[in-house]
């Protein structure tokens, strides 16, 4: 029986995992472990088993119990407050972010919620930005209950200090939408109202109907002038407060002059206005900000420390009870108690258990750190293996985490992007235009009054640069859906430009340059036969530590019964099997003589069986794939890496990036960040491609911060730029890609300036007037929206994005 | 002619309506999640899953008078 099932390894029905270590059968159906079992269970009792019937497997492994106590301080009503959004007598409104959340099957449960609860009245999904909405019945079910309901199904929400600092999250401003509707709508009717004017045979109809037209025309562009097209003229105006000329200058000169030029027109009954041409200038220059403010708002680009800490923490009374405590609500001297995988929220020495630190999430440092009783453990690092009980000696406040994020270099000045291509032609485009306008106004006055006036607005109207203005932001828009269709997800659009100009590239080493999870592991000494292979293989699977599980899962074969098995924290493991004593660990722990250890600086872990040394496993560090093809790329680049690691890689990592690169080793937080302010004060455009948040100064203060990350809807940072860690090998080439849109934009300002010439010459003519400006204006921006559309379409695929 | 007066007034008055409309759209978030609400609607009803329990009491019984 047992060998027909190992040969046969049956999934999951709930979470798709092979069911190796245990096969627990229910109602016909195999589960992995209980956790998966008591989730169908639970369906099955309310009648929710279509959850199945959508997708196969759709569960999230149960493997992980939730300990339903760590929720307490959901009761305390401090912290509800906080993070419900609405509150009356009778029900309560709260948004949870669960990123568990991944197919049709969880929307479908998430949103049957209430057949599982009664008290649940209503639950939304927002898919994309993996939230769910509940409305519940605040006396027939408490907060707590909610969230222990969705920790029972699989869908436990992520709550984190954040959410409880009564820092809402803003929601995605709809402003835009609305001055788009506004102006579509006044566009599409005046437009209507205009066409008489554009064929000669309803000459009549304009006659008797011309300033009816046009007055209804005027009161439809009102609302388009101050509401929609108010963006423009407050931006130019900001501009000139700062002595400085931006796109948006010559776009309010060009609409003031359409707008003023129209109202005198129809008041004076003189011609019909220009309000069509008004109109549809701020509908498409709007559509061009729309684009530039698309981004990606399911991913998290600002978030700091407190996004990481959990909300609350296990604290020991005297009396020896556990309650959950808010995290802000710590006090110097509590006794909390952290469990495997759980994150220490404050500065705190250790008083019982064997503390294993990972703080790859501070330090970067890939290996966990062993701390004995009495050593202070700062806050930020994570737990591994079994539960320890530490002593707060800080409050979260005053932690060394929190205190190094509050440090002022931490915070990035909002750069108002001056020098955008954009910006700098605006500036020599209202020269020249305030040029030609003074120079027709000579010309024609001597001659007529009337025409010096009409050439004069004429060429204020016809400078507007509004396919200028569209240029940039259509280029750049499709330029970060081509990046995110390659999983590299950029903060806005104004970080295609910065890309553009980088000359400086610092690299973080662990987990940036090296692959955190595939270290490469080696054996050296005499060759293990399979049976010594499974007896390593057995005595390992008692061990959490994590070298430990490395070595476990590259060996091959079953494991089998272990007695007198013993594990000596930070030495070695010891184990009995067919009655020879296995021992596995340190040099020191095996007996090695001290000068008979190579290499003391790489990880070893070495085996004895009864006491002969058979050998040791080496773990190296293995670069990304394609690192080498990429620092070809950079060569024309200054290079640096920035590590926090200690030098033994260095010979590595000079052949890598060649002689000239910067390596720095034993690098703090705060050195990472001084040394891109060093090369920012060389006149360098730095960009920073880092993971932890030990990286998280240097990205902020980098002008180009990139997050490189394993799973995009987790863990990163804040920064400009998201990069999936599996489209790290096209890093130089999204760079390059950014330094050939730039010429893009510069071929569209080519097409949109030919326009503008042929304007210019009849404005100057005097020969401008509403049906030609009603023709040109629409054939210059749509030929500008296809040119940057296309062109940026046939460069990605000709740089194979 | 003078019917466009009347005509133009109803046309304003319907586009009108339909920005309204399209306004309170947005308002109501109509446009925040526009990936969801395709999933959700081609969700069966709860009918599938009584008749598939029903067909399995069915084929119980068929079994017990077989047997």
């Amino acid at each position: 029986m047992e060998a027909a099932l190992q040969t046969n390894v049956q999934t999951c029905y709930h979470c798709g995992d092979s069911c190796v270590d245990e096969l627990i059968l229910a109602d016909e159906k195999a589960f992995c472990c209980t956790g998966c079992k008591n989730v169908y269970e639970l369906l099955e009792e309310n009648n929710l088993c279509s959850y199945y019937n959508l997708e196969e497997n759709p569960g999230i492994t149960g493997k992980k119990p939730v300990i339903e106590s760590r929720f307490a301080y959901l009761d305390d009503a401090g912290v509800e407050a906080q993070l419900i959004s609405f509150k009356d007598d009778n029900i309560c409104k709260i948004t949870f972010y669960t990123p568990q959340m991944h197919c049709s099957s969880c929307i479908w449960l998430l949103e049957n919620l209430f057949k599982l609860n009664s008290g649940v009245s209503e639950s939304t999904v927002n898919f994309l930005r993996k939230e769910v909405s509940l409305t519940y019945f605040h006396q027939k079910v408490s907060l707590r209950e909610v969230v222990t309901l969705l920790s029972r199904i699989g869908y436990e929400p992520e709550i984190t200090l954040a959410d409880t600092d009564g820092k809402k999250t803003i929601k995605p401003s709809r402003t835009i939408i609305y001055k788009l509707g506004i102006a579509g709508f006044s566009f599409g009717n005046v437009m209507l109202l205009a066409f008489p004017d554009y064929l000669a045979f309803t000459e009549g109809l304009q006659r008797t109907f011309g300033s009816f037209f046009g007055y209804l025309s005027f009161l439809l562009a009102i609302p388009v002038f101050f509401y929609s097209a108010r963006g423009f003229f407050t931006s130019a105006w900001e501009g000139i407060r700062q002595r400085m000329v931006n796109i948006d200058l010559p776009i309010a000169t060009g609409l003031l002059a359409l707008f003023f030029t129209s109202i005198y027109q129809v008041v004076t009954g003189t011609g019909p206005g220009y309000f069509d041409s008004f109109t549809g200038l701020v509908f498409f220059m709007l559509i061009g900000k729309y684009f530039q403010q698309k981004t990606y708002d399911t991913l998290s680009f600002d978030r700091d420390y407190t996004s990481y800490f959990p909300v609350s923490v296990t604290v020991l009374k005297e009396n020896g009870d556990e309650e959950a405590v808010a995290v802000r609500n710590l006090t110097v001297g509590d006794r909390i108690r952290i469990r495997n995988q759980e994150l220490i929220p404050a500065d705190a020495i250790l008083l019982r258990g064997t503390a294993l630190i990972d703080y790859s999430f501070v330090s970067g440092e890939s290996e966990p750190v062993e701390k004995v009783m009495g050593e202070v453990i700062y806050a930020g690092g994570r737990q591994v293996g079994e539960s320890i009980e530490l002593e707060v000696v800080k409050e979260v406040s005053q932690g060394y985490l929190t205190q190094l994020w509050n440090d002022s270099f931490f915070s990035k000045e909002e750069n108002t992007s001056v020098n955008t291509y954009a910006n700098i032609a605006g500036k020599w485009f209202i020269i020249v235009t305030m040029l030609v306008a003074a120079g027709s106004l000579i010309y024609w006055v001597p001659r007529d009054m009337e025409m010096a006036m009409r050439a004069f607005t004429s060429v204020l109207i016809i400078a507007c640069p509004c396919a200028l203005s569209l240029a940039t932001p259509f280029v750049h828009g499709h330029t970060l859906r081509v990046f995110g269709r390659n999983k590299f997800y950029l903060k806005n659009t104004a970080v295609v430009e910065t890309l553009a100009k980088i000359d400086a590239v610092v690299f973080d080493k662990t987990g940036t340059l090296t692959e955190p999870s595939a270290a490469e592991l080696n054996y050296t000494g005499k060759a293990l036969t399979a049976e010594q292979e499974q007896t390593i293989k057995s005595v390992l699977s008692h061990s959490t530590h994590p070298l430990s599980q490395r070595i476990f899962q590259s060996l091959n074969g079953e494991t089998i019964a272990v007695e007198n098995f013993q594990e000596f924290a930070g030495k070695g493991l010891v184990g009995e099997i067919n009655g020879s004593i296995v021992r596995i660990g340190s040099a020191s722990y095996i007996g090695v003589k001290a000068d008979a250890v190579k290499d003391t600086l790489k990880t070893t872990v070495y085996v004895s069986f009864d006491g002969v040394i058979l050998g040791y496993y080496t773990f190296f560090n293995v670069y990304r794939q394609g690192l080498k093809d990429i620092l070809n790329d950079l060569k024309d680049k200054k290079l640096a890496v920035l590590s926090g690691d200690n030098d033994h890689e260095e010979a590595r990592l000079k052949e890598l990036l060649g002689k000239e690169a910067e390596l720095n080793f034993n690098q703090s937080p705060v050195q990472k960040l001084e040394y891109i302010q060093q090369l920012k004060k060389q006149q360098h455009q730095v960009m920073m491609v880092g993971d932890g948040l030990n990286d998280a100064g240097a990205l902020r203060q980098s002008d180009a911060g990139i997050a490189l990350t394993n799973s995009i809807t987790n863990f990163s940072p804040s920064c400009d730029a998201i990069l999936d860690a599996t489209a790290f090998e096209k890093l130089s080439k999204f760079l390059k890609f950014s330094k050939t849109t730039m010429t893009l934009i510069l071929l569209t300002f080519a097409v949109s300036l030919v326009y503008n010439v042929i304007g210019l010459t009849m404005a100057v003519m005097g020969l401008f007037t509403p049906i030609v400006s009603a023709i040109l204006m629409p054939i210059s921006t749509l030929s500008v929206m296809t040119f940057a559309t296309l062109s940026v379409k046939f460069a990605a695929r000709r740089a194979g994005l | 002619m003078y019917i466009i007066f009347l005509m133009i007034a109803v046309s304003v008055t319907v586009a009108t309506a339909f920005l309204l409309a399209f306004l309170w759209a947005v308002r109501s978030g109509q446009y925040d999640d526009d990936y969801t609400p395709a999933v959700r609607m081609l969700f069966d009803n709860e009918v599938t899953t009584k008749s598939n329990k029903k067909t399995k009491e069915e084929q119980s019984i068929e079994k017990s008078l077989q047997s």
